[in-house]
This record gives C-alpha cells, structure tokens and sequence, in this order.
C-alpha cells in the first residue's frame, strides 16, 4: 500500500503545482491584461482614493476635492464653475475628464512619475504620490471681465498674451458647472443627460473647439498675404477693384455695406472693411500665398495643443478663383476658432511671430515644487516683420476711425478688426459677430493682450449685427482688464 | 538492538503555535493600521483568545497525543488565525454584516471538538467499528437539507432561526471513516476477485463493490441534486483516491477519471446552474463583453492580479467588489489581492504541508483502515483547496465549497478542526509505535496484507 500512498501523494503535489502555475499566470503574466480590463473598477477607485490636485488662476485654486467616503472616494468641486469651465473641463467619476482635467489628468491625479522623487522606485513599487497643481496662464479679472461681456449671449472670447503665448483668458457662453459631473449620484446622471441634451451646447468649448466663419477678421491674413508676397507694396495705391466685383468665372457679384470702396487703396479698404477689394486681392495674390500665409498663422494644423486639443481651423487648399475670392474674405469654407483669430490678432502686435499658445504656466507637485513649466516657443513666423507694423497700422486706424471705434481706450493703442460672418444655407442664419483686437499700453514696446471675440447671436436686429457694433465693447473690456493689471 | 524513545517534539510545537498567534495577531493590526492608522481595539482581546484556543489546542495534545506531527496544529492555528483576520477586514467593507465574530465562535467550538476527539478519541481503530453507523449518518446529514429552502441556488443548509449548518461538511468526515473501513477490509477481494476487462481493469464481484458504489452514486446524486457540486467532486476524489490506494489498481483511476468525464459531461449540459458555471470558466468575461458588467470569477481575477507579485498589503486591496460571496467562497482573492502570489503560495504550502503531514502519517501507521483514513482526511484537506482555489483562479470550473480554515463557514471550520483532531491521533498513533529513527518508514509488509 505504501507505494500507492506515495502515489496519491505525488497526485497532491501535482495539484499544488498546477495551483501555483495557475496563479503565477493569473497574478504575474496575465495581471496587466486584468488590470487593464475597463470592467474592473481598481483603476477608478485608486484614482478617486486621494483627493485630486488643483488647477489655479492667479495663484488661486479654482477647483477643490471633497471627500464622500464612497467608493469612488473624492468628487471634483469648483468655485466659479461655470466661468473656468472651458479652462477646467471636468472631471468626473462617472464622465471622464476633459480640457485641462484631462490633459493634465497624469499630474492632477498623481500618476505622473515625475511628481515622485524617486521615479524609479515609483515605478517598481506602483505607489501614488499626492496630485499635483496645474498653475495657468489665465488671469481671473481678464476671464471675468470677457465673461461679463458675452453676458449671456452665445459665443466666446480668447485672449492671449501675443509676446509669450500665455492664454489669458478662455470663455465659452452659455456655460456649465462641471461640479454637476462630479460624483457618481442620480443627479450627475440626469445632468449629464440634460447638459447634452440642451439645445445651447453649454459643454461646447467654443473659444477651442468651435470654428466659425471668420468673416471680415480674416482680412488680416488676406492683407498679410499680400503684403508679404509683394501684390501690394504701398498701402495708399488704388487697387483697381471694382464695386459690385463679379467673382472670377461666374455671374455671382459681390458688393459692400460701405461705399467708396471702388478703386479704394488697401488702407480704406481695410478700415471700411470692402468686400470687393479683399476678395480682388485674394484672387490675384493666389491659392499658393493665401493658404502658405493662412498656414503660418495656425490654419489648417490638427496639432495644435495649448494643452486641451484645440479644433482645426481651416483654409481650404485646392479651390477655383471665385472661391478663394470668397475665402479670402472669411467666407466660403474658411473657419476659425476664437483662439486662432486671436493668434491672428496676436501675430499683427509680436511683429509677425506667432508664440505656441498655452494655458499652463507651470505644474507643480502638492507641496509646490515646480516639475514642469511651459517654455515660450514660436510656431511660425506669419508675415514678415514690415508687413507686421504695417498692420498694425491699418488696424489701429480701424479702432480709432474705421469700423472698430468701439473698441477704443483712451489713452492705449488699439488695433482692430470687426467681422460679421455669414452662414447658414443661403446665409438665412443670424450673422456672426467677430472681433480681433490687440491693445498697447503708452511706454510699452508692444502689445501687451491680444483679443478675439465672437458673439453667435447678439440679440439685435439682424441688420445691426456686426464686430464692432457687438463684439468690439466685449474686446475693448477684455483689453482694459488685461491692461489694468 | 538498542531501544530508545521516539522524540516527542511538544516544545517545537508550542513554539511553532506562538508564531503562528503572533503571526495573526500581526495580521489583525496590519489591517488596522492600513484602515485607520490605528491598531485595532480588539488586537488584544483577538490574539489572547486566538492564543488561549491554540494553548488548549496544545495541551490536549501535550496530554494525550504526545508523539503527535507537531506541525499540523500550528498550521491549522495559522490558517485559522490568518481566516479571521481575512473576514475582520472584509467586515470593514461591510459595516452591516459582521463575520467575524461569529467566525470566531465558530473557531472555539471547532477547536473544543478538536480537543474532545484528541481527549476521548484513544485509538483510531475505534471508528472502525462504527463505519456502518457513520455512512447512514452521512446519508441523513446529506439528505437533510432537501426539506429546507434553497440559499443562493443550493439546498445545503440547515437553518433553524439564525442558526444554520451546512451537513455535508460534516458527512465528508463520515464519507472518509466509512471509504476507510470498507476497502480496508475488502481490499484484497477487490484487488484480486472478479473478472478481468483487459490488462488493468479488474472488475471486482458485485457483492465487493456494490454497496460502496450505491452508496457513492446515492451520495453524488443526492449533491447534484442540491446543487452541491464542490462536494460531490470532493467526494468522488476521495473515493477514488481512497480505491487506487487500497487496491493498488491504476485502472481505478481510468475507470474514476472517465466516470467523472462522461458525468461531468452529463451533469454540465443538463444542470444550467452547472452549465452556466462551466460557461463562466471558459469565458470569464463574456458578461463583460455582453455590457452586463463582470462576473464574479471576472472580479475574482481581477483582485488576484490586483495583487500581483507581493500584493497590494492587508486592509488595501478591493477584493469586496466579488461581492457576496467575498467572505467565503471567495475568501482567497482577499489574500491573492492583499498578500499577492507569495503570500498565496506561503497559503498553498501550508496546506501542502498539512496534507504531506497527514500522508506521512498514513505511511506510518500499520493498520490499512489507520493508512486509508489518514490518507482519506489529507486527501479531503488537498482536495478541498484544488477545488476551491483552482475555482477561483480559473483554472477549473467554480463550485462553491469552502477554503479550509479560512472561509468564513461554521460548518467547515468545525468539521477542518475534527479533521486536524483526526489526523493528531493518528500521527501520534504512527509515531508512538514507529521504530525510533524511522518516523516515516513504511515498510510493514506483515501487518498490511492481513487486515
């Protein structure tokens, strides 16, 4: 019996094997494929287990953690939330994250190896530091005062600071409290449902990921493209345009809201804003110029991070001569976030460069040691540094006695540009208002803020719609603002 | 041929039991500290009352069973102690439902019955006489619960006001006693009689096996029926483990394997709680992909990878999402989580060591109803944990059964703790009369032929 017995014995073994060699597998080899699994909750409940870090405006936490002592422990919560949400996103248990919540999510949460002072260690032991602060660019009386301004009505507002790249302010209207999405209750759910469900899109970021017509502001880059590539050399020549222009190839004819501009020299036709000559030009300096110029400004590239992802603006690359007529005037297929016009603002005022925008300063660990800050870099050189003060010439004289005389401040250089888009199927929408400014405080070198506001639907009269009439005044106090501090 | 005194090794066990109390009670402060920052009020009272069972433990094995293995009662101290402290800190998870304490009680009476059998037990051979009584027992404990309401999709408790017990538990003891006696005096009939069906199967007279094997079927039938599928396949293991030992007959176990294949087979595509089960292991995460969210076997591997090489430590892992069946069935993934796959092998070599402990006693010892019970209460212990933890890694189909000591069970512990009560007598009855120096030795031709 005893060699059976030792039979049985070696058949325990083999069990015990079989059960070690299972579990090696299960908690060695395939671990990751299980901890990677979304069905299994570790990942959120470690994410939520310490109190998530902050986002600050002017040194100051906008958003704050509080402890439920549920599951999925700490819910996002943020003083002034709908002001900062397009700046913030949200940050939810149940929703995810978005904007800076997301983009900065590795630091905020703690994840990011580079909070620990180890990082190796970190990485061997899997441990979590404490969340890390996202310090930003934004400065909290520049987003107030942009809020105020679009006061209710739809659209948005950028400004920049056109030297560095700092976003000084991004505002989207109507907007949300994101502390709605925190946590994991009833009503978060019914939030959710009712925010997407509202007609107005107030989770739409439209200053970053909303493009519009950009109607009579993309004059800017029409003009820089003309200046650059030599199709107009001095401002003051008469540009041989006709008044009604019949675009190129068709039977289509475009006329002005103003009058003088037939024949008018490109300085009167920027400050009365003639369709007839800024689309002439387009056509003549050609596809090639406008969409190499558009490019440099920022059109037409995916890859623009500030660090939320921000929409593509657009200039289309292959189209015929009426078309590009069109689009050299904002219309047709040319769109542009808030954000890129006032990098297009920007670039006027920084004597043609173009800084990478960004709304983070700096991240630092919980107890305030800076791990990362945001380097000032250039993404391209839009126009030539002459064709810059040129520009800005043309748009000073805008605000001080063209269409953009709204937006003007005693006392500080303005430059502008009012635009008023058309959409819609046979333009039947209410026209967009645009503005773009830039302002210069007496005694400094440059510009020191850079604007572009859009209103989607100013609540006047269809006829009285335009940039300076409803977006200049918002521009002309996002700007004091800026310059008052 | 000089005589001398086999060594008795009482003192190796106190010391072995002390670590063992001491290794739970630091248990039990871990989770606190992990929890709270704290050490838990109770620690004192835990490792005091943990210390006193052990201590009572020890001395009714000092007194009556004093050349007993003494490794087995300070494993089964440990494995019970690192038990309570498993269901204390998922009772943190549970502020409403409470195990542990009635955990604990449960402990005190299963290591009372442990010390009543080490106390009135004197020699083993005594259950021999009671074989027939102890298969009609079984049957009736089995039988039982078929008049109860089923629980969670099985009828086998027995609840009488809060108070319920699960009967098989017990009728598994019984099972082995009578398994043990039977082939123990029947082995050489169905060793050696009968017709010859090949080269290795020997098919015994229908006088020889017939009872023992409607008695089987009687036992597994009545199991399915009740949905006990955990037992049922402990009980068939042990029947043919019990079969090959006794009889020596590798086509026992063609014969075992091929039964439990085709019944298996029958029993997965018949029984949808069976089939579902069967379902489960193959695809652990089709109710995931299905978007009604993970199962509890997904959750259960989800926590043992959780825990990786060394474990997220005690009191901080989230093995709680198993949900109900976290205390007990599942009661492993809490210590794969939490003390990762070296604690889960410290876990399985404990185990192993108990059942080596129990063969080695059943190699010891001269009478074949002493070996085959040995080698059947081992057997039942090593089956126990395949079948649980092999469930609940995925490496088998899930049944529930109980992991020995640690699940939260009245039933079970009570039962584990006569098992380990049973094994102390016999390696004590091995050890006092094995010839010093050769504790393990097996050689005793003589005794074992004529039973």
């Amino acid at each position: 019996m005893t060699r059976y017995i030792r039979h049985a014995a070696a058949f325990c073994l083999l069990l015990l094997v079989a059960l070690l060699v299972n579990a090696t597998r299960v908690q060695v080899f395939d671990a990751e494929k299980y901890d990677d699994n979304p069905a299994n909750r570790r990942r959120a409940i470690e994410r939520f287990a310490e109190p998530r870090g902050d986002i600050l405006v002017d040194g100051r936490p906008v958003t704050g953690s509080k402890d439920t002592g549920e599951q999925l422990r700490h819910e996002r919560t943020y003083t002034n939330g709908p002001l900062y949400a397009p700046v913030t996103g949200f940050a939810s248990q149940v929703y995810g994250t978005t904007f800076l919540e997301h983009a900065e999510d590795s630091v905020l949460s703690g994840t990011d190896p580079m909070l620990a002072p180890l990082p190796l260690w970190h990485d061997l032991t899997r441990s979590r530091s404490p969340g890390g602060d996202v310090v930003t660019t934004v400065r909290a009386a520049v987003q107030r005062a942009a809020h105020a301004g679009l006061d209710g009505k739809k659209g948005a507002v950028a400004a920049l600071e056109p030297a560095t790249g700092r976003i000084l302010a991004l505002v989207s209207t109507p907007s949300y409290d994101p502390e709605r999405l925190s946590g994991t209750s009833r009503s978060v759910t019914d939030s959710w449902a009712r925010l997407n469900g509202d007609p107005d899109k107030p989770m739409l970021n439209r200053a970053l990921r909303q493009t519009y017509p950009p109607g009579s502001t993309f004059k800017v880059v029409t003009a820089a493209a003309a200046l650059d590539s030599g199709e107009i050399t001095d401002l003051d020549a008469p540009t041989r345009s006709p008044d009604p222009y019949t675009l190129p190839g068709t039977s289509t004819r475009l006329s002005n809201e103003v009058t003088g501009c037939t024949d008018a020299s490109l300085r009167y036709a920027f400050r009365w804003s003639c369709n007839t000559v800024f689309a002439k030009l387009g056509a003549d300096t050609g596809l090639d110029a406008l969409v190499e110029t558009a490019g440099k400004f920022g059109f037409n590239d995916p890859g623009i991070k500030v660090p939320s992802s921000v929409a593509a603006s657009t200039f289309d690359t292959s189209m015929d001569r009426a078309q590009l007529a069109l689009s050299a005037i904002g219309q047709y297929d040319t769109r542009a976030t808030p954000l890129q016009m006032a990098m297009v603002a920007a670039a006027v005022a920084n004597g043609g460069f173009v800084k990478a925008p960004h709304l983070v300063e700096r991240t630092t660990t919980g107890s305030g040691t800076t791990v990362d800050s945001t380097a000032t870099r250039t993404l391209h050189q839009a126009m030539g540094p002459g064709t810059a003060l040129r520009l800005r010439e043309l748009m000073t004289e805008v605000v001080e006695e063209g269409t953009g005389t709204n937006a003007a401040i005693p006392g500080v250089t303005v430059g502008g540009k009012t635009g008023t888009a058309q959409h819609g199927l046979g333009n039947s929408g209410t026209p967009y208002a645009w503005f773009i400014s830039w302002a210069q405080k007496p005694g400094d070198g440059e510009p020191s803020v850079a604007v572009a506001v859009v209103v989607e639907d100013a609540a006047a009269a269809r006829a009285d719609i335009s940039g300076g009439g409803s977006a200049a005044p918002i521009a002309r106090a996002v700007m004091e603002a800026a310059l008052s501090g | 041929m000089e005589v001398r005194v086999p060594p008795r090794r009482r003192g190796t066990e106190l010391a072995l039991i002390v670590v063992a109390v001491l290794l739970s009670v630091y248990g039990y402060c871990d989770v606190g500290l992990a929890r709270t920052g704290s050490v838990p009020p109770g620690a004192a009272g835990y490792g005091a009352g943990l210390g006193v069972l052990a201590l009572l433990a020890h001395l009714a094995v000092r007194l009556r069973a004093p050349y007993a293995d003494p490794l087995l009662l300070p494993i089964a101290v440990l494995l019970n102690g690192l038990g309570l402290v498993l269901i204390y800190r998922l009772d943190l998870e549970t502020p409403g439902d409470r195990a542990a304490p009635t955990q604990l009680v449960w402990s005190t009476i299963g290591v009372g019955l442990c010390v009543a059998v080490v106390v009135l037990l004197r020699d083993h051979r005594l259950l021999r006489r009671y074989a027939y009584l102890s298969v009609v027992a079984a049957l009736v404990l089995m039988i039982v619960p078929i008049f109860f309401p089923a629980v969670n999709g099985a009828r086998i408790w027995i609840r009488v006001g809060g108070f319920s017990i699960q009967p098989g538990e017990f009728a598994k003891i019984l099972f082995a006693v009578f398994f043990a006696s039977y082939l123990a005096a029947n082995r050489t009939a169905l060793a050696t009689t009968g017709r010859t069906l090949g080269r290795f199967v020997q098919l015994p007279t229908g006088r020889v096996l017939g009872p023992v094997v409607a008695i089987w079927l009687l036992s597994v039938g009545v199991l399915v029926l009740e949905r006990d599928l955990g037992t049922s396949l402990l009980f068939f293991g042990l029947f043919v483990v019990l079969l090959y030992v006794a009889t020596g007959r590798t086509g026992w176990i063609a014969v075992g394997l091929l039964l439990a294949a085709a019944g298996a087979y029958a029993v997965g595509s018949l029984e949808p709680h069976v089939h579902s089960r069967v379902a489960d292991w193959l695809h652990p995460f089709a109710s995931i992909e299905a978007g009604r969210g993970p199962n509890q076997l997904a959750q259960s591997l989800f926590a043992f990878a959780a825990g990786g090489l060394l474990g997220t430590g005690l009191g901080l892992g989230h093995s709680i999402l198993i949900g109900f069946a976290a205390k007990s069935d599942f009661i492993l993934a809490t210590a794969g989580e939490e003390l990762g796959l070296a604690g889960l092998a410290a876990i399985f070599l404990l185990y192993a060591l108990l059942v080596e402990r129990g063969y080695r006693a059943g190699l010891a010892l001269r009478d074949p109803f002493g070996r085959l019970l040995a080698v059947g209460l081992a057997s039942i212990v090593a089956l126990q944990v395949f079948v649980i933890a092999g469930g609940v890694t995925g490496l088998i189909p899930l049944t529930g059964m109980a992991m020995p000591f640690l699940a939260q069970g009245g039933s079970s512990v009570v039962t584990n703790w006569i098992i380990v009560a049973l094994l102390i007598r016999l390696s004590d009855s091995a050890r006092a009369h094995a010839p010093a120096g050769t504790e393990s030795a097996g050689a005793q031709p003589q005794q074992e032929a004529s039973p």
